[in-house]
């Protein structure tokens, strides 16, 4: 489970700035419960972007984004939508962010932040990775992470210790930043290497209140822990 | 004359660096500054280079203050957060210490510590931005310093990469770097001409003075190990042969050393020079390349 908000409209507008037609893509799971990215969102993105004079080429919802399988055969059938479109708006968790950009050769923008959990526990993820950073930068680098794809976790560029392609730090993996600077070149905008990402906001990664107090977090602990909490 | 005076005067600038010991022991980095004292246009002194833990950039830095010299204070971003980064700049600043080169440091893997927590909270791009905020009388976070700090800011490049992604990425973070407000480059070492000038021949654009890397060739194990092991130096077959037919391999070196920067001087605004141990023998090497 992954927890979402949607980003201001403002923000989204801004990474839209040049793409006058756009496809959006909501998820039918934890885009769904967290109430950011199932059919109703999708439908209100939908409006809301034709009200600020956007085409949308067409809308889905597939369950689940995250599984990249999933993603190219559940789009196939709206291929002629989602290839007359500039680009695609994903409204979900960063894993399946990343994974419709591995899918599908266009740019990808993230319509929402993925909250912190605290750490999520009992996931088998697949490669596309998200640290929910509760700031989403994907928008800027191609749908690839560079938090978890860089293992500096670097946020303007390589670090520059690569070695044919390969991660100074683990050469089993390739460096992060070449991938993003392969696929921004595939997308056709390399000009989002020159943005510069001003310092992280590490606060919004840290796992609010709420979430820590939810029904689940409080049968899973221990007596003593909630005697605690009790004080 | 500081550091930025020489780069501003077009004279051809020559830099060099001291690596801290482990340890307090600071006599090696003492004798190497009063070899180096009026010779060159400033001394970087690294920061926990290689991420081995030694004695510190600052302090190191401070002490060539006291003796005369013009010390470029490394900086990494492995270390610090944005917290401890900044403190530390007010301390160089109250220190006398006038420039600073950033850098996103080797991974603690590479290192002596390999358990430690990397941390990165701000990278280069992020680090050169606030330090110009800092120069401008603010921190980070918006608020106001009490007397701010005037640092002359560097960069580092790689020149020279094995894919194109590399290079094209180089590019575009040297441009970035610049507009956070690095005002100098350091490249990585070079040992190919042809691929400096073509590097070159593209960060001309940006009207801001590079430092050449240059790394004196010991021997031919080194250059063979810097081949495989260092991201962005290819020495060349020719040169690895003529350091291998050399009989006084340190003569060689040398020579070596003073052809390329002399082939090397033209293409840019001056030369950064890694002796890696062998800092004492920088005049010598100045001397060979008719710039002392």
């Amino acid at each position: 489970m992954l927890r979402s908000e949607q980003k201001p409209f403002e923000e989204i507008e801004g990474y839209l700035e040049g793409d006058k037609k756009v496809f959006v893509l909501g998820c039918d799971g934890c885009a769904q419960s967290s109430k950011t990215g199932g059919m109703p969102q999708v439908v209100a993105m939908k409006e809301r972007l034709e009200g600020a004079g956007k085409k949308v080429t067409g809308h889905t919802v597939i369950d689940f984004l995250c599984q990249k399988a999933l993603v190219a055969s559940r789009l196939r059938p709206l291929e002629a939508q989602v290839m007359e479109a500039d680009s695609l708006l994903v409204l979900t968790c960063g894993v399946g962010v990343q994974s419709v950009g591995a899918m599908v050769k266009k740019p990808v923008h993230p319509g929402c932040n993925t909250i912190s959990l605290g750490g999520s526990r009992g996931e088998w993820r697949g490669t596309e990775r998200c640290l929910e950073c509760g700031d989403c930068l994907l928008h800027y680098t191609g749908g690839i992470c560079p938090l978890t794809a860089c293992s500096k976790g670097l946020r303007n560029g390589a670090c520059g210790g690569a070695s044919d392609g390969r991660c100074e730090v683990s050469p089993e993996k390739p460096c992060g930043w070449e991938l993003i600077y392969e696929r921004l070149k595939e997308v056709g905008r390399l000009d989002l290497l020159k943005e510069f990402i001003p310092p992280k906001q590490w606060d919004k990664q840290r796992p609010r209140p709420e979430i820590l107090s939810t029904a689940l977090w409080a049968l899973e602990q221990r007596d003593e822990e909630r005697e605690e909490d009790r004080g | 004359m500081v550091l930025h005076e020489a780069l501003e005067s077009k004279k051809f600038a020559v830099t060099t660096e001291v690596g801290p010991l482990k340890g307090t022991d600071t006599s090696e980095v003492m004798e190497v500054a009063e070899v180096l004292k009026g010779k060159v246009d400033g001394v970087n002194v690294t920061d926990q280079q290689s991420a081995v833990m030694r004695l510190g950039s600052l302090a190191t830095c401070s002490l060539l203050v006291e003796k005369g010299l013009e010390p470029v204070f490394q900086m990494t971003c492995r270390d610090r957060n944005r917290i401890a980064l900044q403190s530390d700049l007010l301390s160089a600043h109250v220190l006398g210490i006038k420039n600073v080169l950033v850098i996103s440091g080797d991974f603690p893997s590479l290192g002596d510590h390999i358990d430690a927590k990397d941390v990165y909270d701000l990278d280069s791009e992020q680090l050169i931005w606030t330090i110009n905020q800092m120069n401008g009388g603010h921190d980070l976070a918006g608020n106001e310093l009490q007397g701010k700090t005037d640092f002359f800011v560097g960069a580092v490049v790689k020149p020279v990469s094995d894919t194109e992604a590399s290079t094209e990425l180089q590019l575009a973070m040297m441009e970035k770097k610049i507009n956070a407000g690095a005002r100098f480059f350091q490249t990585q070492a070079v040992y190919e001409v042809d691929a400096f000038d073509r590097f070159m021949k593209r960060a001309a654009q940006f009207k801001v003075p590079v430092l050449v890397g240059v790394i004196p060739l010991k021997s031919v194990g080194m250059a063979r190990y810097m081949n495989k092991n260092v991201s962005g130096v290819f020495v060349p077959e020719e040169l690895i042969e003529e350091m291998g037919k050399a009989e006084d391999k340190t003569a060689k070196g040398l020579e070596i050393t003073a052809r390329l920067i002399n082939d090397l001087k033209d293409l840019c605004q001056g030369v950064h020079i890694m002796a890696i141990g062998w800092e004492k023998k920088i005049p010598e090497i100045l001397q060979l390349a008719k710039l002392a």
